[in-house]
């Protein structure tokens, strides 16, 4: 394969800038990481600790093989919202390793606010199950929840994609012969009883774990029955007599070993995608992937070459480029990810016909061949203009977005800069089901830039007040103009877009080829299946 | 002539695989005995054939005469080699291993009898002019004749109960106006001891060292000597360091030594390796007049290796050919000291907390390579057992000098590895390099004298227990195995460092600390059990058990083993231990609730509990018949016993109480 030839001065003064202006945007989202990672306010860490019960982090921990990594997601979800204080959502999830299989964790943190569900909550439980589904993962639940949280229950219980289609989950999963274990660690009322009920195998911690319809207030106000909690449904109860849970856990740590044990019972394979791929031995890049944060002008306006990136993510740094001289705002090649085969899709510039044309075809190789595909996302749009509409860059971009829609092949999306307009749908955002999709802190998002947004509403404003004989000062429609680019600055934020869970989380861009190694690995426990497109408009 | 074709061992251990090893270069075959216990012992691995004689109790295996003899006719051995221990000084054995026609290899069950009584030994050395200590062993016991023969051996004098033993009814007595009450209190003690209030006294011997003659007969009546070792180094009269020659040896002494100890063993027409023990008087230096007998024993001793080396001979290839009836080999003035040699014995015990004997599995054990004789008789996963001898192995050091050897010596025990048990490793290697026996002022008391700085804890340094925990947190990601997984990047996160939290004991106390990573091969250990507040270490590479680190700047490699319960750090010659706390993982089907339920509808035969009785999780409580089934019932947890439903006969329907334990938190 060809060895990429990086053309960076890392002692100019641009990279300099370039790389202390990423290190704060870096510092800017490490610091709300942690914020998210801390869970509930300290008094109720404390209480949860002072009761025996690990930490959630701690309990993830704990599940996990000690050498393996967790692929968090949706750390960043309801930031800023509800009040700012509902930490990751008040749940945990992600993708870690337990006796060798990949599995999805889904761990609830009875620090925040008792575990309830909020409409970013169950969004992001649903999240998690879907990228099991998808990606063939067990799902370990980790229960310790009080339910639905009820003053936003509008938003949680009614609809299709709500609170309900957890368990609508559960059960189609274990129709597929994804296994779903539960280890009930704290509450599952109401509702959230279904999660230990529905599941294949579930363990239960004495003294510590319920699991009612109602709990002893309800019934007590229902059929004036007195009973302890742990009478009603604990773990004693549980095993010994309703058969609603499997096994019977002194402790947390306990608990956790016997979930360890439950997938270790699991048998057949994990990873049978990866079986499908030509691996070859992982070598680091040839280039430091720490010289990213280099790489990316502090202004976002300044374009530069995306081979760079490849270069510091792919193994030895070897990337064979396709049709390198023909449409060269989209780079194309074939590289490997720590010895995992990827086709690259990456943007070097606005997306023209041939670009466009050039991104299908690559994308019909890739399904052919069966190898998972990355974008790499940084694009303004399609390019615009009547010669452009006319060279029929609507029918070429479509040729794009279907290939994209389409292949049956893992996808991977990491927005590493602008993600703005049809460029968002050709280069595999968020609605055309990327198995992952990561976002870089310097991203942004939006269906335009806002100052062209703000420019659209201006026009439509000015003819109008024109058309009446006004006038319109400059002053006045840079005023109009304000609000709409603020709120295009404010909302295209990658924090803004990760705590409504349009993405899968904001990421250190360093680690972009760890990441892009564990979505891959984690992607490839399915099989690859053919893929059958749709009609291309030609 | 006989000719020996195959030998049973009656032995185990070192010895057994240190005979099958010359057997082995002779061309004879060879037959193991073990017990039970023993079943997967190196020994039974590395004969030709094996016998299983009995259960782990030596009573019932290794000392079982018949089922022994049995054994050799079954696998058709001609001769029996008892080791040392068990049956090797047992007369009675060597008369009917002689009877059902086999060679005993060893001496004469004439010559053991004559040496196995010791006052009996001791008058007929004095008839064969063999010098013996001082004393008064006759049957008068009463005061005025015992002072009169203190009087005459001169003082101090020791008092020692007949019976004694282990340092029981024995006094020493500086003058003679302390007499009377020393030996009233020695009686008393020895009374309560022994049953056996009589005594004997003794002369004092101060700055006693003990050496001991090597000695070899054949059937032919010739005797010679393989010289002395120095076995002073002892505790509590077990021996702990053994060397040959004895430093500062003058030649007229050896002369000395050697005569008595060959005219020793002609009085008893003494056949095979034997060792003549005397007690000597280093007070003034060695002088030829001041060495006394003490016993003989009538077999091959532990330390014979360093004689072996010194004299470049095979003591066992001697004993067969002997026991063959040839005569012996060479002749005294064939025989000469070549250099110095000095054994260690390596001991499952806990030198650092009072020499308490260890048992346990040998999770690691790994002896260092080259210029150095071991002879053991374990493996690594071998189990240490309380039946047996808790000796490892024997480290055996050769060199041109006393200090060559001891440097030797020093350097082996240092790069001995053994994690599963802890071992006296430590502290033969700081005898070794105790500033008295490394300038060989040695004397049987020297190592109660200097016990202290020989004994002293050494507490593991912050960065070794740092990388204890690192390696019990099982963060450390394996080395890359080029399998195309990610198993490479081991703990990961996207944010933040992983992190994961680690109980071990760290010098005597269990300690929780916290293990994060902090960049590919950058782990930080935070923990009460540190003396700082953290460690970083940084450049941490593991290779299967080979460690390398570097902490505040300083590069080290160690190796490091771990199993199920616990991790062990060879570092800079020392063990470090650390024991990984055993959580209670109580299976989940045992475990639950206060009572005792019948299964099914039955008929009680046993209550086995009674109210108020302390029971373990899993101990049987009841035993009750149904379908034509005994099933018990047992203990659901740790607990009390609270109230006993039922008596046996009951007829019980299913579901129902037999048994309740006091809740946890009354019994709290």
């Amino acid at each position: 394969m060809t060895i990429m030839q990086s053309k960076i001065s890392t002692g100019s003064q641009a990279f300099k800038d370039n790389a202390a202006r990423m290190a704060a945007q870096i510092a800017e989202t490490a610091a709300a990481a942690a914020l998210h990672g801390l869970g509930g306010p300290e008094a109720s860490r404390e209480r949860h600790v002072g009761r025996g019960k690990l930490l959630p982090r701690d309990r993830v921990a704990t599940l996990l093989d000690p050498d393996s990594p967790f692929l968090e997601i949706g750390r960043f979800a309801a930031h800023d919202l509800y009040g700012g204080d509902i930490a990751s959502a008040g749940v945990i999830a992600g993708i870690g390793r337990v006796r060798g299989r990949d599995v999805m964790v889904v761990c609830n943190d009875a620090t925040v606010k008792g575990g309830t569900y909020y409409p970013l909550t169950v969004k992001k439980h649903l999240r998690a199950q879907e990228i099991a589904l998808e990606n063939n993962l067990p799902c370990v639940y980790l229960v310790d929840s009080g339910g639905a949280n009820l003053p936003n229950q509008d938003e949680v219980f009614p609809d299709r994609d709500h609170f309900g289609r957890i368990f609508f989950n559960q059960a189609n999963m274990s129709a597929a012969g994804i296994a779903q274990i539960a280890v009930v660690m704290g509450s599952c009322t109401a509702g959230g009883a279904y999660v230990p009920a529905m599941s294949d195998e579930t363990i239960i911690v004495r003294d510590q774990g319920t699991i009612f319809l109602a709990g002893p207030p309800l019934v007590k106000a229902a059929t004036g029955e007195v009973v302890s909690a742990e009478d009603l449904g604990g773990g004693d109860v549980h095993t010994r007599l309703s058969g609603v849970a499997d096994h019977l856990a002194d402790n947390d740590a306990h608990a956790l070993e016997l979930a360890r044990q439950a997938v270790a019972n699991l048998n057949g394979r994990g990873r049978v995608g990866l079986c499908q791929m030509d691996c070859l031995p992982p070598e680091d890049p040839l280039y430091d992937p720490a010289e990213i944060a280099g790489i990316i002008p502090a202004d976002t306006r300044q374009p530069y070459d995306i081979r760079e990136v490849i270069a510091r993510i792919v193994d030895g740094s070897r990337f064979d480029e396709f049709k390198a001289r023909y449409g060269t705002t989209i780079v194309c090649g074939f590289a490997h990810v720590m010895g995992m085969p990827v086709g690259i899709v990456a943007n070097n510039g606005v997306l023209f016909s041939e670009s466009a044309v050039k991104a299908a075809h690559f994308v019909e190789l890739c399904s052919q061949r069966k190898i998972p595909l990355v974008f790499l996302q940084n694009i303004t749009g399609f390019m615009v203009g009547q010669k452009y509409e006319a060279g029929g860059i609507a029918k070429d971009g479509a040729k794009m977005v279907t290939a994209v829609a389409t292949t049956k092949v893992p996808k991977i999306t990491m927005i590493v800069g602008g993600s703005f307009g049809a460029g968002n749908y050709g280069m595999c955002g968020r609605a055309y089901s990327p198995r992952f999709l990561w976002t870089w802190p310097n991203s942004r998002i939006s269906v335009m830039g806002g100052e062209q947004a703000a420019g659209v509403l201006a026009t439509v404003r000015r003819d109008a007040i024109e058309r009446k004989g006004g006038e319109w000062s400059t002053e006045d429609e840079a005023e109009f103009k304000r609000p709409t680019i603020e709120m295009f600055e404010r909302q295209s934020h990658p924090l803004y877009a990760s705590a409504r869970l349009w993405d899968d989380g904001i990421i250190n861009p360093l680690k972009s080829r760890e990441i892009l190694a564990l979505s891959l690995s984690a992607a490839l426990n399915a099989p690859v299946e053919d893929t059958k497109f749709g009609v291309f408009r030609m | 002539m006989n000719t020996i074709s195959k030998i049973l061992i009656a032995n185990r251990g070192e010895i057994a695989c240190r005979i099958i090893r010359t057997a082995r270069k002779m061309g004879i075959a060879t037959v193991a005995v073990y017990s039970e216990a023993d079943a997967g012992a190196l020994h039974v691995e590395m004969a030709d054939e094996a016998v299983l004689i009995g259960s782990a109790a030596a009573s019932e295996s290794y000392l079982k005469v018949d089922v022994i003899l049995d054994a050799a006719k079954r696998t058709g051995a001609n001769a029996i080699h008892p080791g040392y221990g068990f049956l090797s000084e047992n007369p009675e054995f060597v008369e009917k291993v002689e009877k059902a026609g086999l060679i005993f290899i060893g001496p004469s069950a004439k010559a053991i009898r004559a040496m196995g009584l010791k006052d009996a030994a001791k008058a007929l050395m004095e008839k064969a002019d063999v010098p013996v200590v001082p004393g008064y062993h006759g049957e008068a016991q009463d005061l005025v004749v015992l002072a009169g023969k203190a009087n005459e051996i001169g003082f101090p004098v020791l008092i020692k109960a007949r019976a004694g033993g282990g340092g029981k009814g024995m006094r020493k007595v500086d003058v003679q106006a302390d007499f009377p009450a020393a030996l009233s209190s020695a009686r008393r003690e020895a009374k309560a001891s022994f049953g056996d209030d009589r005594v004997l006294v003794e002369k004092y011997v101060a700055t006693p060292r003990h050496i001991e003659i090597q000695v070899f007969g054949d059937n032919h009546g010739n005797v010679v000597h393989l010289f002395e070792r120095d076995c002073s180094a002892q505790r509590r009269h077990q021996k702990v360091i053994e060397e040959a020659p004895a430093p500062d040896m003058p030649e007229d002494m050896r002369a000395a030594m050697g005569a008595a100890a060959v005219a020793a063993a002609k009085a008893i027409s003494y056949s095979g390796a034997g060792t003549v023990e005397f007690i000597v008087d280093a007070s003034n230096g060695l002088k030829a007049d001041k060495f006394w007998f003490m016993e003989m024993n009538t077999r091959l001793q532990v330390e014979h290796p360093v004689t072996e080396l010194i004299t470049g001979l095979d003591l066992v290839e001697w004993q067969i050919r002997v026991a063959a009836g040839e005569t012996l080999p060479m002749g005294q003035d064939e025989l000469s000291i070549n250099g110095h040699a000095v054994e260690a014995r390596i001991y499952a015990e806990d030198a650092e907390k009072g020499f308490l004997p260890a048992v346990g599995r040998l999770m690691h054990l790994r002896f260092p390579e080259g210029d150095i004789r071991i002879d053991a008789g374990v493996r690594a996963g071998d189990e240490i057992t309380p039946f047996y001898d808790p000796m490892i192995a024997k480290v055996i050091a050769h060199g041109k000098t006393r200090a060559e050897a001891l440097g030797k010596l020093a350097g082996a025990l240092g790069r001995t590895e053994i994690a599963g048990t802890v071992t006296n490793t430590a502290f033969l290697a700081r005898l070794c390099r105790d500033a008295d026996f490394a300038a060989g002022r040695l004397d049987t008391g020297l190592i109660d004298r200097n016990i202290a700085s020989l004994t002293e804890q050494v507490s593991a340094p912050d960065a070794i227990v740092a990388l204890a925990v690192l390696a019990a947190s099982g963060m450390v990601p394996p080395e890359r195995s080029n399998t195309g997984s990610v198993a490479e990047i081991g703990p990961f996160e996207n944010w933040g460092s992983p992190m994961r939290s680690v109980t071990l004991e760290a010098n005597g106390a269990a300690h929780g600390f916290r293990v994060l990573r902090e960049g590919d091969s950058a782990w930080r250990i935070a923990g009460s059990g540190l003396q700082s507040s953290d460690m970083l270490l940084n450049a941490v590479e593991c290779k299967h058990d080979e460690w390398a680190f570097r902490a505040g700047g300083v590069t080290q490699r160690c190796r490091l083993v771990q199993g199920s319960t616990e991790v062990a750090v060879f570092h800079e010659g020392l063990t470090h231990r650390f024991a990984k706390p055993q959580g209670s993982r109580a299976d989940d089907l045992a475990s639950g609730g206060d009572q005792v339920v019948s299964a099914m509808p039955g008929i009680i035969k046993q209550v086995l509990v009674a109210q108020g009785q302390e029971v373990k999780s899993g101990e049987a409580m009841v035993i009750m018949e149904a379908m034509k089934m005994e099933m018990t019932l047992s203990a659901p947890r740790d607990g009390v016993v609270g109230e006993v439903l039922v008596s046996v006969g009951a007829q019980v329907s299913d579901g129902v109480s037999l048994v309740m334990l006091q809740s946890e938190a009354a019994a709290g």
